[in-house]
This record gives structure tokens, sequence and C-alpha cells, in this order.
């Protein structure tokens, strides 16, 4: 019987695996302290990806149902004790001369619309920033500071904050012009087939997304949602992290966050998600 | 030297056919695909077979196949065919190859190569992200691989 049982609940599972095997079909919308923002989580694909898909969705939409329901309400979503811990930071006198954020930028709303257009080409220095990329600057350069470690909680504190002021923004990085070279270099990182499993970017989130593999449904990999809070880590997580932990999944060696790689390599997945809106901080399982 | 000898050695007690040596990664042969002799020298067993299919850092065949034979597998992946049959489409030294090396079979396949060691981009030292030190193992050793086409060459339907 309890043999019986156990069969009879695997085929279910692979049915049931088979039969939700796409993205779920539902709507975003968050409850705010301003009131709900509808998101945009599946959009046509742009155009750069036409011959490869029709539209583009959301990490979101993979995930199960409790997660996704973290994600309705800014109360029950974890990732906002950080949004809240960055606005501390924010608001501090943490530089060497007393120098906040706030003092130079007035409120995080000033940051409005960054996080949907970055990473991209800085107009006056020519060199490709990420959100982290312009923190540091202001940090060492205008503060006096130490680089701040690049997963660390004071930088991914206050990418969160930052990222919270583009919520509900089309993401929209540009991938012409002074971003064409490196936006080339990253397109050829994630159709890399890395590693010992000889495994690209491309095998799992565009081949297989819908897919399971094991236990996870492979999703199409989108950055529109970060940072993310990771239920399993219980902790926020940034793009390029996220990068570091599915090479690694590949046996391959990891390149660092911050390397010009991987740098690219966020550029060019950002711009598979232009369209979507950026979710400020979603939650994964 | 030594080391070699005695391993053949306690090979040679344990079964009655003469142990022929080990084939290194890169020394196999693939004819289309197949790989004709064994690569341990020594019949594979299906019970350790199986515990390398659904082990995470062994084989986790089942990270993409299902197997009926297996019920018990928690959340088997659907990325590839189920392998239920396998032994009625394919022969012992094609099932050899395609686990050795499934891209002699199957040309780009998304499937790993089990027993090779070079022509990676930056391999890694297995799931530590870090660069290998000295050289590359393959995923399973040979005497993995014959355990895994013991076990394959059971699913008949
Ligand atoms: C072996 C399969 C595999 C490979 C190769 C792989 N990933 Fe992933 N990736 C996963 C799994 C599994 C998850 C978790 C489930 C999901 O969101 O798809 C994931 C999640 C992600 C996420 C989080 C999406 C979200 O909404 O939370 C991003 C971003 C991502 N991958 C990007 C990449 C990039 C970029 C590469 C190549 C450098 C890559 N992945 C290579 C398996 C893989
Ligand atoms: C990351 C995914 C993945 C993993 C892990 C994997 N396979 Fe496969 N396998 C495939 C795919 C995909 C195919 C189909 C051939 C193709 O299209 O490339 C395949 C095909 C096969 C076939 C031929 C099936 C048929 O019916 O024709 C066999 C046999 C097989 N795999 C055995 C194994 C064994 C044994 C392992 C573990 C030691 C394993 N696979 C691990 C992806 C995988």
């Amino acid at each position: 019987m309890h043999r019986k049982a156990m069969l009879f609940a695997a085929f279910g599972l692979a049915f049931a695996g088979a039969a939700s095997a796409d993205p779920v079909e539902d709507t975003l919308v968050i409850d705010t302290e301003d009131g709900p923002i509808e998101m945009v989580t599946k959009a046509p694909a742009p155009d750069h990806l036409k011959d490869v898909m029709d539209w583009v969705y959301s990490g979101w939409h993979y995930r199960e149902d409790e997660t996704r329901d973290l994600e309705r309400d800014d109360f029950d979503n974890p990732g906002m004790v950080y949004v809240d811990r960055g606005l501390d930071l924010w608001n501090s006198a943490i530089g060497k001369n007393g120098e906040s954020c706030a003092g130079c930028h007035q409120g995080p709303e000033s940051m409005a619309g960054l996080r949907a257009v970055t990473p991209r080409v800085d107009e006056k220095t020519g060199v490709l920033m990420t959100v982290e990329n312009y923190i540091d600057k202001c940090v060492t350069e205008r503060m006096g500071l130490e680089s701040w470690n690049w997963t660390g909680s004071e930088m991914k504190d206050m990418l969160a904050l930052i990222s919270m002021q583009s919520r509900g923004m089309p993401v929209n990085v540009a991938i012409d012009g002074p971003a064409a070279p490196y936006w080339e270099k990253g397109k050829e990182i994630y159709y890399t087939r890395f590693g010992q499993l000889e495994m690209s970017c491309a095998n799992c989130h565009e081949d297989n997304q819908g897919r399971y593999i094991r236990a996870d449904h492979l999703s199409q990999g989108q950055i529109n949602g970060f940072p993310v809070y990771r239920l399993k880590d219980a902790g926020i997580l940034s793009a390029q992290q996220r990068f570091v932990g599915c090479v690694r999944d590949t046996r391959a060696e990891t390149f660092k966050p911050n390397s010009d790689e991987f740098k690219a390599l966020e550029l060019y997945v950002a711009s598979r998600g232009n369209g979507l809106s950026v979710e400020g901080v979603s939650v994964r399982h | 030297m030594k080391r070699q000898l005695c391993l053949v050695a306690a090979v040679t007690l344990s079964h009655a056919t003469p142990a022929l040596p080990e084939v290194a990664p890169t020394e196999v042969v693939f004819v289309d695909g197949r790989i004709e002799t064994s690569l341990s020298g020594t019949p594979g067993d299906p019970a350790n077979g199986i515990k390398v299919m659904t082990t995470n850092v062994l084989g986790n065949c089942v990270a993409c196949h299902t197997i009926s034979a297996l019920p018990d597998v928690q959340f088997p992946g659907n990325i590839a065919p189920p392998l239920d049959g396998v032994a009625d489409r394919w022969s012992e030294a094609e099932l050899r190859g395609i686990v050795a090396n499934a891209k002699m079979t199957f040309e780009g396949s998304f499937m790993p190569a089990f027993y090779k060691t070079e022509g990676f981009i930056r391999p890694g030292n297995g799931y530590t992200g870090k660069a290998p030190e000295g050289d590359l193992p393959p995923i399973l050793t040979a005497q993995q691989i014959e355990d895994v086409v013991a076990f394959l060459l059971t699913l008949k339907e």
C-alpha cells in the first residue's frame, strides 16, 4: 500500500511537472505604502531576442504560490528590511569628513530611474557602470572611504534602496553606441559553454526555461527582480552574485563580481529583460 | 607502479576473469559514438550504478532524466528523455559511449560528458568555483561508468 502510494505520488509529480512546465499565468500587483503598483512581469521580447523567443518573463512567474505571494505586499517581503537598512546608511554621516549620501543627493528618490538603465556606459567617463560602481565611486572618491565589499551588506543594502526607487519602471538598458562592444562581449559569455559540465546560460535559461532541472523550475534567468531576497539564504543577492552561483554549478572556475566579464554579462542579461518592470527587491525561494 | 600492481591483484582476486588495465579518459576510443570494451575491465554493479545516478555530486542523472524503475527518487527533472526502455534502444557499447561522452552520439548535446578530462572552458575544482589543482579528474571513474551502464542495461520495457 505504502509503495503504491509512493508510486502514485511519483506519477503525480511527473504529471504536475509536465503540466506546469510553463511560467504560471498570474499578475503581480504590489501593495505599497503609497498604494498598489502593477508590475509588468511578462513583456514582448525585445527586438534583439525576437528570433529566439516571443515573450520575456520575470523569474517571479516560475516560483511557487507561497513565494510569489510574499512579493505582493511590502509588509510580507523580507527584502524590505534591507531597504530600510539602506535608508539608514543613506542618511548616516559615514564619510571621512562626515559626508552622507543625503548631504549630496537629498532623498533616495533622487536615484529614481538609475536601476532601470544600468549597467550603462557613463556619458562623462566612458566607463561601463553598474549601480554598485556608482555607489563605489561616491564611497571612495567623495567620502574618502575604503571600497565596500562588493557583495557585503553595506553595498547590497544600498543597492536595494536604490533599486527600489525605480520600482515599476521598465528596464531599458542601451545596447547600441558606446554600449555595443560590452553588449557583444556579454552576449558571447552568455552563449559560452563553461566548466566541466559544458553548460552556457542559454542552455538552461533559453533552451530549457520552463523545464525542471531536478526540483528547480528553470526561469529565463532575468535580472529585473534583482537584488532578490532568497529564502534559502535568508538574505539578499545581487545579480552578479547569482551569476557566480550559476557558473559554479557548471563545475567551472567562476568570474568575480565586478570583473569585466560579469559587468558585460550583467549588461547583456539586463537587455534581455528590456520592457519588464524593475521589481525593486523581489522574493525567491 | 607498485600501487597499480596491487590494485590489479586485488581485482583479479575478487573476480575470476583476468582484469584488463583501466582505459584513461584521454585514451577512450569511440566508434560512431560507441565504446566497445569495458573502461575498467571489471563488470559493472547495477546497484552501485543506481547510487551514482541518483547522487547529486556523482552522476545526478535524475537532474534531467526520469526513470520509472526508481520511483523513490524525489523530484527528478524533465529536461531529457525518460530512461525507461533504454536497453531496448541502445546496445551496451552505445550506452557506454553515451554515458562517457554523449556529445559523440548527440552532437552538441546538453548532457555532460562524464568521462572526459580535456577541452573545457574554465573548468573548476568540482563545485567550488575555483580553478582545479593539478589534473582534472573525470566526473565519474571508469568503474562508476561501468556500474551505470550495468544498471541502464536492466531498463527494458
Ligand atoms: C545548470 C543550469 C544553469 C546554468 C548553466 C545557468 N543557470 Fe542560472 N539558474 C539556474 C537555476 C536552477 C536557477 C534557479 C531557478 C531559476 O530562477 O531559473 C537559476 C537562476 C538564475 C537567475 C535568477 C533568476 C530569478 O528571477 O531569480 C539568474 C539571473 C540566472 N540564473 C542567470 C544565469 C546566467 C547569467 C548564467 C550563465 C552565466 C546562468 N544563469 C547559467 C540554473 C542554471
Ligand atoms: C544536464 C542534463 C543531463 C544529465 C545530467 C544527464 N543527461 Fe542523459 N541526456 C540528456 C539529453 C538532453 C539527452 C537527449 C540527447 C540529446 O538530445 O542531446 C540525453 C540522453 C541520454 C540517453 C539516451 C536516451 C534515449 O532514450 O535515447 C541516455 C542513455 C542517457 N542520457 C543517460 C544518462 C545517464 C546515465 C546520466 C548520468 C550519469 C545522464 N544521462 C545525465 C541530458 C542529460
